[in-house]
């Protein structure tokens, strides 16, 4: 049971697993699916700075504090409790790919030579984990809302803004995985 | 004076619900706080999923991108079937929390946003090849440097808001 469990889950489990968190938050408690708010509470709560936008009772809405509180816990039980053995298997195109860039190091959920303390001080590391963070914040909450809040729970309640919202989100990517991501691995 | 500091006061607020759902509270119960732990309960199986599906992997974000593999669309597509089926079924029978309230849903606005501020955020989800959820659950198993990116994307969501009443909307 226990090596069933700690081999990779196919996409079938987790999708549908994910897509009961939607009627379990509204069961729950009225709650709406939705992560990136999170970030915005915490502006709320520790640098309101007298902006309207993050003047509201945040302290109404800490169940999302808790939930991201339990992800971080779940995360921290699966990588202790069902530790996958073996490194992550990756389709051979993108492993042709990031060979280039000097990419071979798969025993991590990310790739070990770019997302760590000692390449936060390269160029292409403060980039990407710097950079690439402030383009998450900044663009979630100008579209109101991530994957969790668009994606998944917009979609799920037939919110045509949040497909407009979903498709720039995917279009986003691309444009950066095909064609500036290989610009910025050069550096 | 007093009148019109309340009335900024409501504007603000029907600003806040209009354009940003997901940060939209309807229950209107007071509840003591240690029932927040159901949500710190949901949160742990999320997480657990996150992690063994792989969902957090930076490799599974660039072959999404990449059309180098089905995973991701497979996991994001059945959860929005899932999450249809039960928002339906949670319509029709006008199901109820297990408090008894009512349960609301509120239609998301179109604004400009969604297309500037949505190709912005995809443009950092296939940098760093994470969205908000799995930053936590990186966080969580160990990726310490993580952290680094939280910072960053609450200072990005922060700028949003300071420089809000002069981007498109």
């Amino acid at each position: 049971m226990k090596e069933f469990l700690q081999q990779p889950w196919p996409w079938y489990v987790a999708g549908a697993l994910i897509g009961l968190i939607v009627p379990a938050l509204l069961i729950l408690g009225n709650k709406h699916f939705g992560i990136s708010a999170n970030l915005r509470h915490a502006c709320a709560a520790c640098f309101p700075s007298n902006i309207n936008f993050f003047k509201y009772d945040w302290k109404k809405e800490s169940w999302n504090l808790f939930f991201v509180g339990g992800i971080l816990i779940g995360a921290l039980i699966a990588a202790l409790g069902l530790p996958d053995p073996n490194p992550i298997v990756v389709n051979p195109d993108l492993v042709n790919e990031l060979n280039t860039y000097g990419i071979n190091d798969y025993s991590s959920m990310v790739p070990q030579q770019l997302v760590s303390w000692d390449s936060l001080f390269t160029a292409r590391g403060l980039i990407m984990m710097v950079g690439g963070g402030f383009l998450v914040g900044f663009g979630s909450r100008y579209a109101g809302g991530c994957t969790s809040g668009h994606a998944i729970m917009g979609l799920s309640n037939l919110q045509w803004p949040s497909l407009v919202a979903t498709c720039c989100f995917m279009a986003g990517g691309f444009l950066m995985a095909n064609l500036i991501l290989p610009l910025i691995m050069k550096l | 004076m007093s009148t019109e500091k309340n009335t900024q006061e409501i504007l603000t607020d029907f600003e806040v619900r209009s354009l940003d759902t997901v940060c939209i509270n309807e229950s209107t119960q007071q509840h003591p706080w240690w029932y927040n732990f159901k949500y710190l309960a949901v949160g742990i199986l999320f997480g657990i999923v996150f992690v063994k599906a792989e969902i957090i992997s930076w490799f599974r974000m660039q072959e999404m991108f990449r059309f180098q593999s089905f995973h991701m669309y497979g996991v994001i597509g059945t959860a929005v079937v899932v999450g249809a089926i039960s928002i339906a079924l949670i319509k029709k029978f006008k199901v109820k929390t297990i408090h008894g309230e009512e349960i609301h849903f509120t239609p998301k606005k179109f604004n400009k946003g969604q297309i500037i501020g949505g190709l912005i955020f995809g443009l950092g989800w296939a940098l760093t090849g994470a969205c908000p959820g799995p930053i936590f659950a990186q966080i969580g198993m160990g990726i310490t440097v993580m952290i680094v990116v939280l910072l960053s994307a609450i200072a990005g969501t922060w700028v949003y808001g300071y420089f809000r009443d002069r981007l498109p909307h």
